[in-house]
């Protein structure tokens, strides 16, 4: 913070004069902006920072179309719009106020004690009836709240992607939007009980990446591999994407998006303290995924002989993921750190998988899960505020209620209705089988 | 006639065709297929696993053509395609009983 604030005040002294405008209206040094001004820039970061993170949902849909077989593009895509819209649904009918108590509970810093739907402010409110005219509007942050639940089943359907069914995992996408996601995210960004232990998760590495693993982990375990992808010997048959160009386009994406992810999650922009620190945190999350990447394809190209690009593309997306539960402390240098240790553990922890038989078709799980337990971890290193008893805690307890809640649901939906597809579904595609046509129709009568 | 059946390397195709046509070839059939002959497979990695390639790309080119032009068209193919290394691929030569053109119903030599 010492060696921001030398950075910060003496640019801000030498930029206004050479703009011309101190002697203006317009702010000078030393004069904070007034509260009207805060409430806007606050609720301008809250939607620049949140439709950067809806976009992070076409980075996802580009990402996992490119890393299925081409005989199970449409559903993918289908998922991924389908799994976006009921987020934005039920986070709106329950999500948002299970997540926002706002000091009512039911169970104190456990249970929201606000039930039924967000409700916004009313059209050309006034500061004098803004719900907070000293922070933002209600509008601006239920937005931005809402996108990062969205991401939170994306996750998900990367890893269970080529073979489970449209319907019981569209009902699943619901439990974990409306439910799961933002009861344990209340715990911490709600003012609950492990934000009152001191836990420190800035944007999410735990909240939101750690959550959407576990529950792919548990649907991965539950639902088998797909077929042929371990052999009668145990061992490992690549399954190819069926388009890596689209893989990388969704990577940029996705990276393009964590800046409001990240950035966003500074919450307020309304000083100089906050400017700086959210374009420190775009510069950190930024390197950290550079960081990511370059670690990835050294290391693929040393285990491998040869770099891996699908490992790249992973590594990039664990950097993010690693920088994401502290994006503001750590110098450029920690953050490039931070994320390339990510990097590193996805090139590991992806044929580790393998060996364990868990079949994750687009690497979800070693970079949401593995590198957000890590980014967890690594808060330790650069903020003196952390504790890593208490992260590991809540590591711990937001893993152990995301494995259970979202086992339960899972095993449910597999009694009631069935996850998988059947055999000939899942051999001959499911955009054939289960929606009639096909992403890349090529034997027509064009 | 014959129908002279030919896999070559794919990027040898333009070379050949443009070979064929000057010696008088007015038509031919490709097809991109994947094979395996001496050349073998080979293993490669993906996301840590490795797997055989065991089918190699090549391009099929299908053309039928007068039985007295058959030698020379087999020899313009093998010196175009040729590199010396493994897997330049193979000729095969079958006898044809029949042709017609579907425009006019012409047979034979004249529908070639």
């Amino acid at each position: 913070m010492n060696t921001l604030m030398k950075f910060a005040l003496p640019a801000a002294l030498i930029a206004l004069p050479a703009m011309g405008m101190a002697q203006d209206e317009g702010p000078t040094a030393g004069v904070n902006a007034s509260t009207d001004s805060v409430f806007i820039l606050n609720s301008l970061l809250f939607l620049i920072g949140g439709f950067l993170v809806f976009w992070m949902a076409a980075g996802f849909a580009m990402l996992e179309a490119g890393l299925v077989r081409s005989k199970n593009v449409t559903m993918q895509l289908m998922k991924n719009v389908a799994l976006f819209s009921l987020a934005a649904i039920f986070y709106y009918l329950i999500g948002y106020n299970l997540m926002y108590p706002l000091g009512t509970w039911s169970i104190d810093g456990v249970l929201s004690g606000v039930w039924g739907p967000g409700v916004l402010e009313a059209v050309g409110v006034s500061a004098a009836d803004a719900d907070d005219y000293s922070y933002a509007s209600t509008g601006s942050d239920f937005f931005f709240q809402l996108m990062f639940c969205a991401t939170t089943a994306s996750i998900v359907s990367g890893t269970l992607a080529e073979r489970i069914k449209l319907w019981p995992f569209l009902i699943f996408v619901i439990v974990l939007t409306g439910v799961i996601y933002p009861l344990q995210a209340s715990w911490k960004w709600g003012g609950g009980f492990l934000d009152a232990k001191g836990f420190l998760d800035f944007a999410g590495s735990t909240v939101v990446h750690s959550v959407g693993g576990w529950a792919a982990l548990t649907g991965a375990l539950i639902l088998g591999p797909r077929i042929g992808k371990y052999n009668k010997d145990g061992k490992t048959v690549p399954i190819p994407g069926s388009n890596l160009t689209l893989a990388t386009l969704g990577t940029f994406i996705l990276w393009l998006g964590w800046f409001g992810f990240n950035g966003g999650s500074q919450l307020a922009m309304g000083t100089i303290g906050d400017v700086a620190d959210v374009s420190r945190i775009f510069a950190n999350t930024n390197t950290a995924a550079a960081g990511g990447a370059i670690a990835a394809m050294i290391v693929s190209q040393i285990m491998f002989k040869k770099p891996d690009l699908t490992m790249t593309l992973n590594g990039a997306l664990a950097g993010l993921v690693s920088i994401t539960a502290e994006p503001l402390t750590p110098t450029l240098g920690a953050a490039t750190l931070i994320g390339a240790v990510g990097g590193v553990i996805v090139v590991f922890a992806i044929p580790m998988m393998d060996k364990l038989k868990i079949d994750d078709v687009v690497g979800a799980i070693p970079v949401h899960l593995i590198c957000g337990i890590w980014g967890t971890i690594a808060v330790v290193f650069t903020n003196s505020d952390a504790s890593l008893g208490v992260q590991l805690y809540s590591i711990l307890v937001v893993g152990a209620f995301t494995v259970v809640t979202s086992g339960v649901v899972w095993f449910i939906l597999k009694a009631t209705m069935g996850l998988r597809v059947d055999e000939e579904t899942e051999i001959n595609g499911l955009d054939m089988a289960e929606l009639g046509m096909e992403a890349y129709p090529e034997f027509t009568n064009g | 006639m014959k129908l002279i059946i030919a896999t070559i390397k794919p990027f040898k195709l333009e070379e050949v065709r443009e070979a064929l046509t000057d010696i008088g070839v007015r038509g031919m059939m490709v097809t991109e297929v994947k094979g395996f002959g001496s050349q073998s497979g080979h293993t490669e990695i993906y996301r840590g696993a490795e797997y055989a390639v065991n089918f190699v790309p090549k391009v099929k080119l299908e053309l039928v053509v007068p039985a007295n032009m058959s030698d020379q068209v087999i020899e313009t193919i093998t010196k175009t395609a040729q590199t010396g290394k493994i897997g330049d691929g193979k000729i095969f030569v079958l006898d044809v009983q029949q042709a017609i053109r579907v425009r006019t119903g012409e047979t034979d030599a004249d529908a070639i």
